[in-house]
């Protein structure tokens, strides 16, 4: 079955049609790539899919049930993890309780029993703790786990949210422009951690310019342009498709 | 111990929790809470309406009050989900004046006048009216305070309290119930706070509702900012050192305000994050980014 279908998604901001009747679907272990001009509307479908804002139209399915009005929190606990293009850590904690955060929806109790978290949440703290170091570890950030998270170099910051969200366990993780700002050295670090990502089997819906991460890493590419899909395919097709070309090098007119 | 220390000790105690309660809505979940003594002064009220009208012992009195103003805080804390911090700033201030008014003009709250002789508690037949008995009493609350609030935030609770502090969308991304966190904080805060209204009650047996207007909520406010955001060590050092300093200055009468200024002018710019404080008062209700 798919893991993510997005259904005729649309989204309007005033007069802005920021994303248009847009539908692809994720298979699960497949690593998407979802790319387009700036303003083409990835990261608005990025928020539709999360639920930070509700659509004008269309539908947003994980594993064949709807997630209709679901709140992003409901989300991340059906599988739906992501990072930030602009990141967004929590910058009063330190790098290991940033990961820990990701933890947190395995480790809440319902009821009154929450009012007085006992030997039971101790044994899930520190399973989660044990957790979040292997994931600094897999991120290369394992000394620093008790740094501030904003005394981290901005590509360190990258990597922790990464890890931050891997804690989520999620079935879909989706991450917005993961190489922006990152120097040659740190994006080919990247391409290794995502490498591994790919090789445990996680799926990955991915918004990136730099061409060479897209072409590989991803399965199947899916091209936005003025908030409508021009393109759907293997990188290799997608590199040589004129409407996609023309979306990226014909601006200037 | 002399009576002056013992009543100075007692009423730390209780401004003690009523700091750490309000920290928590404040420093841990970064709420903006301008009327936190309105919850003081509905403990108080109800523990005293309790025992004088329906004869409740203390333990059931103070239950109530506990019960009764953490409904309240559920209450106020429903509508202030939806609210942007200005607006929380706003609707926490216009509760506490509005809960003023309504002790003010009530016929059962006895007006301006307030309620008079309240007993004193008595549990399992042992008197606590000796103040060094009412000590005892006052620091087991205080105790059970500290040990319920220092677990609290010291779990994955109090991670989730600060996610929602530092960025309340990215803390929805993490599967953090923001919502529910706020409501159940501001409840459990409100709670406390009726516990220290009920303890004030019986200790004072006479209430009137100058006690928990404005300026016991500046105080409150002024106590968590002093001690430190986001720390209970800090909260318990700020009531303190609130409740003995104007007691210290009290032969400076004249110069109190002026002190009391220029005491939080200098916190200010020295220690914005407070004697024992990690995080800084939020101000961006007041400066927005
Ligand atoms: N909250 C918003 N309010 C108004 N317009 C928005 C908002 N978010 C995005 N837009 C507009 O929607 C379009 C798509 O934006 P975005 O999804 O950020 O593009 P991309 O991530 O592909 O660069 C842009 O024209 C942008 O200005
Ligand atoms: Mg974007």
């Amino acid at each position: 079955m798919e893991l993510l279908t997005v259904n005729h998604l649309t989204k309007h901001f005033g007069g802005v049609k920021a994303v248009d009747g847009v539908s692809f679907a994720v298979e699960p272990g497949e690593i998407i790539g979802l790319i387009g001009p700036n303003g083409a509307g990835k990261t608005t479908c990025f928020n539709l899919i999360s639920g930070l804002i509700p659509p004008t139209g269309g539908e947003v399915s994980l594993q064949g049930e709807s997630l209709g009005t679901l709140a992003p929190y409901y989300r991340a606990r059906r599988g739906l993890a992501r990072t930030f293009q602009n990141i967004q850590l929590f910058s009063g904690m330190t790098v290991l309780e940033n990961v820990l955060t990701g933890c947190h929806q395995r480790q809440e109790v319902g009821g009154l029993r929450a009012l007085w978290p006992g030997a039971k949440a101790r044994r899930a703290e520190a399973r989660a703790e044990e957790l979040a170091r292997e994931l600094l570890e897999l991120v290369g950030l394992a000394e620093k786990g008790d740094f501030p998270a904003d005394a981290l170099a901005y590509g360190e910051q990258r990597r922790l949210e990464i890890a931050r969200a891997l804690a989520q366990e999620p079935q879909l993780l989706m991450l917005d422009e993961p190489a922006a700002g990152l120097n040659s050295r740190e994006t080919e670090d990247l391409m290794t951690l995502l490498t591994q990502l790919r090789e445990r089997g996680i799926t990955l819906l991915i918004i990136e310019h730099d061409m060479t991460l897209i072409m590989g890493l991803c399965h199947r590419v899916v091209v936005l342009d003025h908030g409508q899909v021009i393109a759907v395919g293997p990188p290799a097709t997608i590199r040589r498709d004129p409407r996609v070309i023309e979306a990226y090098l014909g601006r200037e007119d | 111990m002399s009576a002056y220390l013992l009543h100075l000790a007692i009423l730390g105690g209780i401004y003690v929790i009523l700091a750490i309660s309000l920290n928590l809505i404040i420093g841990y979940a970064g709420q903006v809470s301008l009327g936190h003594a309105a919850f003081f002064g509905i403990g108080a009220y109800v523990s005293a309406l309790t025992s004088l009208h329906l004869n409740f012992p203390f333990p059931l009195a103070a239950l109530s009050a506990i019960l009764f103003s953490g409904g309240c805080g559920f209450l106020l804390g429903l509508p202030t989900l939806r609210l942007k911090e200005d607006y929380l700033a706003i609707v926490t201030l216009g509760f506490g004046v509005i809960v003023d008014l309504v002790f003010l003009n009530l016929e059962i709250t006895g007006g301006p006048d307030g309620l008079a002789g309240i007993a004193p508690p008595r549990i399992l037949g042992v008197s606590f009216r000796a103040p060094g008995m009412y000590l005892l009493l006052v620091l087991l609350a205080v105790i059970l305070t500290l040990i319920l609030t220092y677990r609290l935030v010291n779990s994955y609770h109090g991670r989730a309290l600060r996610a929602i502090r530092d960025h309340e969308v990215t803390a929805q991304v993490m599967g953090i119930n923001t919502p529910a966190y706020k409501v159940a904080i501001f409840t459990l805060a409100a709670a406390l706070a009726g516990m220290a209204g009920s303890l004030y009650a019986h200790y004072i047996t006479f209430i009137n509702p100058e006690s928990f207007g404005l300026h016991t909520s500046i105080l409150a406010l002024c106590m968590v900012v002093l001690g430190g955001m986001g720390s209970i060590a800090g909260a318990v050092v700020g009531a303190l050192a609130l409740t003995v300093l104007p007691e210290m200055l009290r032969q400076f009468k004249a110069y109190q305000d002026l002190i009391y200024g220029g005491l939080l002018v200098a916190l200010l710019i020295w220690r914005p994050e407070g004697l024992l404080g990690k995080g800084k008062l939020s101000l961006k209700f007041i400066s927005r980014e």
